[in-house]
């Protein structure tokens, strides 16, 4: 057991590795087929063959350019909320408030835009950006602090700020921001052309978008696996008291992940006013917080992993929007394959823990 | 009844916990199941209880094989099993506690249920209130609740894990003779131990473990105590220094107490003066966690001493054990760390004074289980923006060298034995530490583990670290302290220099036996 030369710890740790990623592929494997069966009975049941639904869910977002620009848009929150998560998830915390975060990160993100129409676009979009990561932090602290001041559960405090910032950007619509002549519950007036961010050609995607969320996918990554706070977070995460009496300030660490999620959701809201729907709008998240929470119950706290998993889910979202006129079906099918594979995935994890205890 | 082993091999990972082990436990009779930690006692009580399932082998119970899909299956075939710690529900009483975990239609009505458990209590003898919350009742009365209940649901065998570990003399003595009666009564009795004179004051066969293989088969008792432990611990320890076994708190009886003294802790004694500077000096302390409460301490310990703290458990050493490393606040009074006052300081201010705590649950607040000795040592790094893991990675190396740590330094902790991961915890502590408050720093560990731990404790206190410790051991009390505070019932008593006390003074003062309070 005790391996002292360097060759053999090596091999040790080269083995411990191996094993670990045909575990972690098993993990992926299994999970996928399971949703697929899943799945192929929904599709079954309605009649409707499921080869061909599968061939516009998996590859339909790649048919065009513009549906492949569309996924890009769709993954760039996504991986800003999952990446965000896989912190607070180290911290052992479970923020289901990132919904509200996404939120009030767009509600703050339009604040400088309508303050101060006139400045040069780069400059209001770097305060845009500010201001959205500024407002999704606050949203994410005040749920830390009902957390670890007050007692209440992170779950049950998200839940509440999200009703709460869906309430706020209703009333924003419809009140204060409300469009010139008529309020109307779609949304803000546009804004003008030269706010949006700057696409490729015709098409939707804006390619600061994905800068934006790997170049923050790349922090978080770096940040958990190489920065001595990650360490602590994930110490807090796993055992508070024993971090704590090893030193880790874990109410800290934990305000800490909170705050870097809601961040990071914040930009998210942002990225969905600038570059996506250029308004407010009620369903401004578009849920992006809550795949983003599937996301990372597929992934834990592991952000290599961020990106092919969100893409892939962007992936199934945007070629299900085919779906009802090619083969009539709705396009929600894409929600039953997110969430089987989430599902059978949690199963399967579960079944592995208790194989390996038994 | 009688339970009859066959071939039993259990293995978790590369360890064979217990390795084709052949075993006959007749009826009616109490048998001994000895063993130092480790040796795969426990695994062979859950096989038979149920709790595991053997990846190999048989099990009878009188004969018939049986198949145990869990405990439930094991007590319906007349098994049962208590734990160490016990298990049941704390917000229940002891009422309510025997009606959930009964099986169904084993209790018609609650007086029915009633009236058992004050029989039964009764008839062995134990001090059972049925509307007691569990919640306030004494570990030794959980464990008489669980025994009754183990009986009323149908148990003609009992298991007993280390049964005697947190409860008091007197209710030690009441369990020993409930056993007894069962066993007249035709019951088995299976009892767990690594503690020989009970073994030897309660057994009628004794068979001992080592290495998950059967050394010793039911052994007619008595028996020789030497035999016992070379068959326990091999011919190495037994033959180095009968000793150290004392030393290391193994419960061997010896008529005339425990003088044994090591040469490190005469020179200590010797030159420890009032002179010495203070570590932690406590003036006029109250304070008070749960129902416990201390009141008026004053207590000063200078630098290099090892106290020990007796007492029945939640007597008040876990209150002075969290004021001494600032995890407690007191009510009133002072608290002065190396003539500083920190009072009202925080735990983190604490430990930069050189204060530190290591708890009695490892896994609970002590490390952290996923995480390797090289992520602990990287924790422990000075403040910066990123760790430098070689660095951990030399410290782990150390660590595991310098305290015979069986790991690699990317182990999971949680992957590792008890011993190993106490001393994990300690070689965690930083050499710059001036005062260790230990709770139980070698509970559940086995001799050789124990004394390692003691080594490095004394180690450190040559250098001029302070020790306080609270012990349920008497013997490791008396065999390493400098001085030891004896607890009763939130009264702490003066600092008994170990010299002046023997192990029979030590029960009784426990006990409350001509206890006297510290005059302040």
């Amino acid at each position: 057991m005790q391996i002292q030369d360097a060759g053999g710890q090596l091999t040790s740790r080269a083995t411990y590795q191996l094993a670990d990623l045909a575990d972690y592929l098993a993990r992926l494997v299994l999970p996928f087929l399971g949703a697929l069966v899943l799945t192929t009975v929904v599709l079954l049941t309605v009649d409707v063959a499921p080869l061909d639904a599968y061939r516009i869910l998996l590859f339909g977002a790649f048919s065009t350019p513009i549906r492949f620009g569309d996924m890009v848009m769709l993954a760039s929150p996504l991986i800003l909320c999952a990446g965000g998560l896989t912190l607070t998830f180290a911290a052992g915390l479970y923020n289901l408030g990132i919904e509200g975060q996404v939120v009030l990160g767009a509600i703050a993100a339009m604040i400088p835009l309508r303050l101060f129409p006139d400045l040069p676009p780069p400059l209001l979009w770097m305060l845009s950006f500010a201001f959205g990561a500024a407002g999704g932090m606050l949203w994410a602290l005040l749920a830390a602090s009902l957390r670890l001041g007050a007692g209440v559960n992170e779950i049950f405090a998200g839940l509440g700020l999200n009703f709460l910032a869906s309430g706020i950007a209703l009333y924003l619509i419809l009140g204060p921001w409300r469009r010139e002549g008529s309020a109307s519950s779609s949304g803000t007036a546009l804004l003008p052309r030269e706010l949006w961010l700057p696409t490729v050609g015709s098409l939707r995607l804006a390619p600061l978008a994905p800068i934006i969320a790997l170049v923050a996918l790349v922090v978080v990554w770096w940040v958990l696996s190489r920065m001595r706070w990650g360490l602590e977070v994930r110490a807090v995460g796993l055992n508070g008291a024993a971090a704590d009496r090893l030193g880790v300030p874990a109410v800290k660490r934990m305000a800490q992940a909170m705050a870097g999620c809601g961040l990071l959701a914040g930009l998210a809201g942002t990225l969905q006013v600038l570059g996506v729907f250029h308004q407010l709008i009620p369903n401004i998240s578009s849920g992006v917080g809550l795949i983003g929470l599937l996301v990372v119950l597929l992934v834990l706290a592991r952000p290599i992993w961020v990106l092919p998993v969100a893409v892939v889910f962007a992936t199934f979202t945007v070629g299900s929007v085919q779906l009802p006129l090619t083969l009539g079906i709705d396009s929600s099918i894409a929600g039953v394959l997110q969430g089987a594979l989430v599902l059978a995935a949690l199963v399967s994890r579960g079944l592995m823990q208790r194989r390996r205890r038994a | 009844m009688e339970i009859a082993v066959t071939n039993l091999t259990k293995t978790f990972g590369s360890l064979r916990a217990n390795d084709g082990l052949s075993l006959r436990f007749a009826s009616g009779k109490i048998h001994g199941v000895l063993g130092e930690n480790g040796a795969g006692k426990s695994t062979l009580m859950k096989l038979v209880s149920g709790f595991l399932q053997p990846d190999a082998g048989q099990l009878a119970f009188d004969g018939q094989p049986v198949r145990l899909r869990g405990p439930g299956d094991a007590l319906q075939a007349g098994v049962g099993m208590v734990h160490q710690d016990p298990l049941d529900v704390p917000g229940f009483t002891a009422l309510e506690n025997l009606l959930c975990a009964a099986p169904r239609r084993a209790f018609p009505s609650r007086a029915m249920a009633r009236t058992t458990l004050t029989t039964m209590a009764q008839r062995l003898g134990f001090t059972l209130a049925p509307d007691t919350p569990v919640g306030a009742m004494t570990v030794g009365q959980r464990q008489q609740l669980e025994i009754v209940r183990l009986l009323a649901c149908g148990a003609r065998t009992l298991i007993l894990d280390e049964p005697t570990t947190g409860i008091t003399a007197a209710q030690a003595h009441a369990l020993f003779d409930a056993l007894r009666q069962l066993a007249a009564d035709g019951n088995t009795v299976l009892f767990v131990s690594h503690k020989l004179d009970e073994v030897a004051a309660l057994c009628d066969t004794v068979s001992v473990l080592r290495t998950g293989q059967l050394v010793g088969e039911q052994l007619p008792m008595p028996q020789p105590q030497q035999r016992l432990l070379e068959l326990m611990f091999g011919e190495r320890i037994v033959q180095a220094s009968g000793q150290a076994l004392l030393l290391a708190g193994v419960s061997v009886s010896e008529p005339q107490g425990l003088p044994v003294v090591q040469p490190i802790q005469d020179e200590r004694s010797s030159e420890a003066s009032p002179t010495r500077p203070l570590v932690w000096q406590l003036e006029q302390v109250t304070a008070r966690e749960g129902m416990v409460r201390l009141r008026n301490v004053d207590l000063r310990i200078p630098q290099g001493r090892v106290i020990g703290l007796a007492g029945l458990d939640g007597s008040g050493q876990q209150i002075l054990l969290r004021l001494l490393a600032g995890r407690l606040h007191p009510d009133s009074g002072r608290i002065l760390i190396n003539g500083v006052d920190m009072t009202r300081a925080r735990t983190r201010t604490y430990r930069e004074a050189g204060i530190e705590y290591l708890p009695a649950d490892r896994m609970r607040d002590g490390i952290v289980g996923a995480l390797s000795l090289t992520d602990h040592f990287a924790l422990l790094q000075p403040a910066g923006i990123t760790v430098d893991r070689q660095v951990a990675a030399q410290a782990a190396r150390e660590a595991i060298a310098a305290y015979e740590i069986k790991a690699t330094p990317i182990t999971p902790l949680i992957a590792l034995s008890g011993g190993n991961q106490q001393r994990a915890m300690l070689a965690l502590v930083p050499d710059a530490c001036r005062g260790l408050a230990c709770e139980q720093p070698t509970r559940g560990l086995d001799v050789a583990s124990a004394q390692g731990i003691w080594q490095r404790l004394q180690a450190r206190c040559a250098t001029g670290c302070s020790v306080v410790f609270a012990s349920a051991d008497l013997d490791e009390l008396m065999a390493y302290s400098d001085e030891i505070l004896v607890f009763f019932a939130g009264e702490m008593s003066a600092p008994l220099p170990r010299a002046t006390l023997t192990g029979a003074r030590l029960a009784e003062l426990i006990g409350g036996v001509g206890f006297e309070r510290s005059a302040s």
